[in-house]
């Protein structure tokens, strides 16, 4: 029996990388995939505690946050694919079509 | 034994969610997260988590990156072009890939093992997590508890499917 504490440290590791991921790249895609790592990781804490707590609900959630996930991936790379149409990049950097 | 299965599959998340960061190209990313998640399923199984685990490998490594690398593949053709360093990597991530492999299957006969030992010893007890148990009791929780959220995502299924279809539309000058 792991202790739930390595999944919390583990799970804490992965959703750092992925906040160091949306902050330092400028590729938008892979911005995308580290939200995708973000989430991943906060399954990851949901099934731990569903685990730990004998609770179906936390696993009940990571379904739900799968499912809002798959949503936001189609969401941003239909996003990704109008503006690469739009700009021909997928820089961040160089996406400025709101400033005022 | 379990232990020791959690931290291989754990340093095999860790490092793909790192070399998820650091690549420089967008293929090898999606590539690493695959394997991430590939991982994260492995620690779902290990926690007893069967359906999570089987959903994870379907949708996210499934169908979320085969969306994300068709993506790729139509955005980003022009900086695939250096056959021989894509060549030297796949040693790299087959290697990963067996490690995870081995460690799924090991911890999978582990379960098992303990399934037999437990079955055999005390007959009769209820417990949730045995062989499809797990699975019942989440579909209790999931279409019982939790049937209106359950609905409410198929709608947020519906309107991503919808602004997909519009975002990536060809936009036709009709004046």
């Amino acid at each position: 029996m792991v202790d739930i504490t390595h999944y919390l440290v583990l799970s804490t590791i992965v959703f750092s990388i992925g906040v160091v991921g949306v902050l330092t790249r400028r590729n938008v895609i892979i911005i995308l995939m580290s939200i995708e790592l973000m989430l991943n990781s906060v399954n990851l804490n949901l099934v731990a505690f569903s685990d730990q707590l004998q609770d179906p609900s936390g696993q009940v959630f990571a379904i739900f946050v799968i499912t809002v996930a798959a949503a936001e991936a189609a969401v941003g790379l239909g996003i990704i694919i109008a503006l690469f149409r739009n700009k021909e990049t997928v820089n961040v950097d160089e996406i400025d079509l709101m400033r005022g | 034994m379990t232990l020791i299965v959690f931290y291989g599959l754990a340093a095999t998340a860790v490092t793909a969610a790192i070399l998820v960061v650091l690549m420089s190209r967008v293929v090898y990313s999606a590539l690493a997260l695959i394997v991430c998640f590939g991982a994260t399923a492995g620690l779902f199984f290990q926690l007893g988590a069967q359906f999570i685990a089987a959903v994870q490998v379907i949708v996210y490594a499934g169908a979320i990156m085969v969306l994300f690398l068709f993506v790729i593949m139509l955005l980003d053709p022009a900086s695939e072009v250096f056959l021989p360093s894509r060549l030297k990597r796949v040693p790299v991530f087959a290697l990963a890939c067996a490690v995870l492999f081995t460690l799924v299957l090991l911890e999978a006969a582990d379960r098992w093992a303990a399934a037999q030992v437990f079955t055999d010893s005390i007959a009769g007890t209820e417990r949730s997590s045995g062989p499809g148990g797990e699975i019942e009791t989440l579909a209790h929780s999931l279409f019982r508890d939790y049937l209106l959220p359950f609905e409410v995502t198929s709608i947020l299924i519906l309107v991503a499917v919808l602004g997909a279809v519009v975002l990536t539309r060809q936009h036709h000058e009709t004046e």
